[in-house]
């Protein structure tokens, strides 16, 4: 077994007790990457010498036992976090030559903490998308099937971790895109709660939804991850200035007496009958741990994906016009006049689906439309938050599946965006009301395809969602498979 | 017929902030193209937005000053639109929530006061300056001023004519650098002005179809410009036509306005809340911190100059221009008392040599300590008035103190008697086919001969001894 | 028809992005489609419900008046299709 299959923790062990070396862990890392990178495609670019330097950096701290918790620890970075000297291109023609004279904060945390960066992970371009079939850099594939889609946005970073490819690796969610991938993949995925990790350094696509997580091969490790990367950031005015508490703490804490809300709205027609069963399964699971598991109902959830497709589209038509082709990136030559330049650079510099999203948005703003739209939307998403703050007053946390269907083929809904849209069903609302969410595996279809479980809790609950996430890991009964390569 | 003039006006003031409004970049003036620019004012993938304290602060401050309501919530808004000058796509402004509003000044015209109202105050970022190539078909960009704090300060259409805009504007400005917020410089553009402007028939109270004009860059030219307008928009009236509803463009060279056709096309700015800034909540306790910190404003203190030192209201105009020279002049009077001859001195040499030298107030060589102690040498008959501005002009040159110069130069007054005699007699010596003249009945050599006594006692003797001392000898009694 | 092939056009313009007649007709298509299922939200009484426009109700965030250090123009302008002097360059802007 490479070391590139253990976890942060087991490697952390293994450093403590100097029986590896990071130069050891990540020569086995891109040992793992020659052999599968050809047929995943997980990263955009690779950071092989810098990733070998960190490590003999991590070295030399370890030797003079200088041991933070990441320290020589390989990790992907999706392609929308900036880092400074290293082209950050979010999956985009139009940001295919950006590298940024900045690194954004949560690169720099996990610097200092000591991780070593292995590469920059594909992504669906702007992070719109659930497939990672948007990318200007090619389809990103899923390790248990290479048929098939990894889920998106992040797909690469989920699909370099199932494949092995790294330890931990980094994603976005903003309305599914760490947990959906992480479902369909095989991983744990976790969306904190919007503020508990900067998004400074994170390429926008929807402000007031974006956030930053960790995808791992356990709990534990998620834990290990958002310690590293959560806190206050000045840099940030969205950042909360509320303390941050050890989340390793929660790990191993049983679950007795615990409340966990079923609602009954996700759990519907359409919905895969094996990813029915697994969810089913684990909500036995956790009964069986102690946890009291009632019906509970969020009756606006009709509604989220509807909402969400009007904000998100809105901010994004407005984060997204600084992509002008004037200070940096692609620029058509082909125009003759300055409002050419604007069209040719932006109609070839983005794909099909980021156009998409460009015209709702500037069509749900424009003149006459804005309250028939943004605003009603934003008044939905009101009450779709207080929805869950009722359900807080009585439940610990939420239970649900991550995704309606385990991971599909490639190509199979690119023609049908609303079809493609409704693979984020159950992840949206977490983004619209702000809370945090993690996914964990919770089972395998007949034809091998990893499921996913999703727990929601309230702002700033993250402590009770690793809590309640690792106790079921732990006893899941769920053997521990890895995708044949 | 009789047209009513119908004028608003939109100002944008830049804040003197160190920093910029949304990041530490540096707000001078000056540098070379870039060179205060970052990855946040420039709109790079992955930047947010922090906003400068001291913005909030600025704005409430001319809030207070111009009598508005400060709102206790306020958010910022994303305008926008494309152009090479702005670096986002979108310049973060305020829309919907204005950090004050409903407010109005004063503004006193041919001895009558009016009012003025003020719509709204708001805060935004200022966008960066595009340069044309002459000959080739480009333009560059300099993003040094992108993200420089600006207030926004819309007026009611409540000014009827050119010189009532002019007015305002003044005033404005002069609130503005009294306020310490704003250099008010329009040249450079730290101050600049929109106008809407339309006429209606009078009496008539629906308005009429207003053109914006856009480039004025100078107090003159916004008075021009308008003026012009004014005088455009009636012909057209008069000649059966309608005014267009358009932006114009203030020609300097030509004294005409432009149509700007090439920004004709509607303008949908689809402003929203901007999700990367936070509501800013504005306590009571704040805006009585700032309302306490704030100073005496000018026309508030050029009432008070007429009523407490009794000088003419032109000369209080004049001397609180600034809150500088004010204090210059206050301080003066609380020293030697005299506050007409204080005033006399401040507006007459002491301004006339700093702006000689373009030179501010602050900057001024001669303290209000030494003008005081000058006025005193003048009033306990040590020198001359005429002396006197000798010894100012000295003391701007050298900063030394009033009665050092005086000792230093030997300029100390003549008044005894037994010199200006002996002066008068040598004059007279000197002169003989002038004194014969003058006792012939020529009267008007009189002053010829103060001038020879003058200069023979190096202008020192006392003039009014020299006077009565003359007129006896001279006539010989 | 929530939105027409014109329309479509116009928000083009405003987005400054621009269309091939084939991807005008596709477009106004999906985005009709879009737009119908966005009709779901008038079900919903939102009398005197305020518009959420933040996940965190948090306010006044503030940076203190302090200048940093700026970019090296060098660095700054290394991503720039087209500079020239220091500045970004782009094809003439007409007023």
């Amino acid at each position: 077994m490479g070391l590139n299959e253990l976890t942060i923790h087991e490697l952390q062990d293994k450093i403590k007790k100097k029986e590896v070396t990071s130069t050891e862990i990540v020569t086995d890392v891109f040992k793992r990457i020659d052999a599968v990178e050809d047929r995943v495609r997980s990263f955009t670019t690779m950071m092989k010498e810098y990733a070998f330097e960190g490590a003999k950096k991590a070295d030399s701290e370890i030797g003079k036992g200088n041991i933070r918790p990441l320290t020589g620890i390989p990790i992907a970075l999706k392609d929308i976090m900036c880092t400074r000297g290293y082209r950050t291109t979010c999956g985009s023609h139009i940001l295919h030559n950006f590298v940024p004279p900045y690194d954004g904060t949560v690169v720099k945390k996990l610097r200092d903490e000591g991780a070593v960066f292995v590469g920059k992970t594909n992504m669906d371009e702007f992070a719109m998308g659930s497939s990672t079939e948007t990318s200007y850099f090619g389809v990103t594939r899923n390790p248990w099937d290479l048929e098939r889609i990894p889920g998106g946005s992040s797909g690469g970073s989920a699909a370099a971790l199932a494949a092995d490819e790294c330890i931990a690796a980094t994603g976005s969610d903003t309305g599914g895109s760490i947990r959906q991938p992480a479902a369909l993949c095989g991983v744990v995925g976790l969306k904190p709660t919007y503020g508990r990790v900067s998004r400074y350094g994170l390429v926008a696509f929807a402000s007031s939804l974006d956030q930053i997580g960790p995808f791992t091969k356990d709990v534990e490790d998620s834990a290990i991850m958002l310690n590293a990367i959560a806190g206050y950031d000045p840099m940030e005015s969205t950042s909360v200035p509320t303390e941050v508490p050890d989340y390793r703490s929660f790990i191993g804490k049983d679950i007795k007496g615990f409340t966990v809300g079923i609602p009954k709205e996700y759990f519907i027609e359409g919905i895969d009958a094996e990813v029915d069963a697994a969810v089913k399964r684990t909500i036995q699971v956790i009964e069986g741990l102690g946890a009291k598991c009632v019906a509970i109902s969020l009756p606006h959830t009709q509604y989220c994906l509807a909402v969400y497709y009007i904000i998100a589209p809105a901010e994004a038509s407005s984060n997204l016009a600084r992509y002008d082709g004037v200070k940096y990136g692609y620029r058509s030559t082909d125009g003759r006049d300055l409002m050419e330049m604007y069209k040719k650079t932006r109609s070839q510099g983005f794909g099909p689906e980021v156009k998409r999203r460009i015209m709702i948005g500037t069509y749900a703003l424009s003149s006459g439309y804005y309250d028939a739209y943004y605003k009603k939307a934003s008044q939905v998403r009101t009450l779709i938050k207080r929805d869950f703050q009722e359900a807080f007053k009585t439940c610990d946390v939420i239970l649900t599946p991550t995704t309606p269907t385990p991971a599909f083929k490639i190509g199979e809904k690119m023609d049908d965006p609303l079809q493609m849209y409704l693979s984020d069903i159950f992840t949206i609302s977490t983004n619209l009301a702000g809370i945090p969410g993690i996914s964990v595996p919770c089972g395998y279809t007949q034809g091998g395809l990893p499921i996913g479980v999703q727990f929601q809790a309230g702002h700033f609950q993250e402590g009770k969602l690793l809590q309640v996430a690792h106790a079921y890991e732990q006893h899941s009964g769920i053997e521990r498979r890895r995708p044949k390569l | 017929m009789a047209y009513e003039t119908v004028i608003g006006l939109e100002v944008h003031a830049q804040l003197l902030t160190d920093s910029k409004i949304f990041c530490g970049c540096s707000t001078k003036f000056g540098a070379g193209p870039n060179e205060h620019t970052c990855q946040i004012c420039l709109g790079m993938p992955g930047v947010l937005p922090v906003l400068n304290r001291k913005v909030v602060e600025f704005t409430i401050r001319m809030g207070l000053a111009t009598n508005c309501s400060i709102n206790a919530y306020e958010n910022f808004a994303r305008k926008n639109y494309f152009y090479p000058d702005l670096p986002k796509g979108y310049q973060i402004s305020q829309y919907a929530h204005p950090l004050a509003e409903h407010g109005h000044i004063d503004i006193v015209l041919n001895g009558g006061k009016k009012r003025i109202g003020i719509t709204r105050i708001h805060m935004e970022e200022d966008a960066g300056k595009l340069i044309h190539d002459e000959r080739n078909p480009w333009s560059y960009v300099d993003f040094n001023r992108t993200g420089v704090p600006l207030i926004e300060i819309v007026s009611e259409p409540d000014m009827r004519s050119p010189e009532e805009a002019g007015e305002y504007l003044r005033r404005l400005r002069d609130i503005l650098v009294y306020l310490e917020i704003c250099d008010g410089n329009m040249e450079e553009g730290s101050f600049r002005c929109d106008a809407n402007v339309s006429i209606r028939p009078k009496g008539e109270a629906a308005f009429g179809t207003r053109a914006e004009l856009k480039n004025m860059n100078s107090f003159r030219n916004v008075q021009r410009a308008l003026e012009y307008e004014v005088k455009r928009q009636q012909y057209i009236l008069e000649s059966g036509g309608e005014v267009v509803q358009e932006t114009r463009l203030w020609d300097d060279a030509q004294g005409q306005t432009h149509s700007m056709r090439s920004k004709e096309e509607a303008h949908d700015y689809r402003y929203f809340p901007d999700p990367d800034l936070v509501p800013i909540m504005i306590s009571s306790e704040w805006i009585e911190e700032v309302r306490r910190a704030l100073p005496e404003l000018p026309l508030e203190k050029q009432d008070r100059f007429v009523a407490q030192y009794g000088i003419p209201v032109y000369d209080a105009s004049v001397l609180t221009t600034t809150r500088a020279l004010a204090d210059f002049y206050e301080e003066t009077v609380k020293l030697c008392g005299k506050p007409k001859i204080v005033s006399n001195w401040v507006m007459g040499d002491l301004l006339r040599y700093l702006n000689e030298q373009k030179r501010d107030i602050k900057e001024s060589p001669v303290s209000p300590d030494h003008v005081a102690q000058m006025i005193n040498l003048i009033e306990d008959g040590t020198i001359s008035g005429k002396i006197a501005k000798e010894v100012f002009e000295e003391m701007y040159k050298s900063s030394k103190k009033p009665a050092d110069i005086v000792k230093e130069k030997g300029l100390t007054q003549i008044t005894d008697e037994g010199a200006v005699v002996g002066a008068i007699e040598e004059a007279m010596a000197k002169n003989p086919a002038q004194l014969a003249e003058y006792r012939a009945g020529k009267e008007k050599l009189f002053a010829f001969f103060v001038g020879q006594v003058m200069k023979l006692t190096k202008g020192k003797a006392n003039p009014q001894l020299v006077n009565d001392l003359l007129k006896k000898m001279l006539s010989g009694s | 028809m929530k939105i027409t092939k014109d329309q479509v056009e116009y928000v083009a313009h405003l987005a400054r992005l621009e269309f091939s007649e084939e991807e005008k007709e596709k477009f106004t298509i999906q985005l009709n489609n879009i737009l119908l299922y966005m009709e779901k939200l008038n079900e919903v009484d939102t009398t005197g419900v305020e518009p959420e426009t933040h996940a965190i109700a948090i306010q006044n965030a503030f940076r203190e008046d302090v200048v940093w250090e700026s970019l090296p123009p060098e660095l700054s302008l290394a991503n720039a299709p087209d500079d020239s002097g220091n500045c970004y360059r782009v094809p003439k802007v007409i007023e």
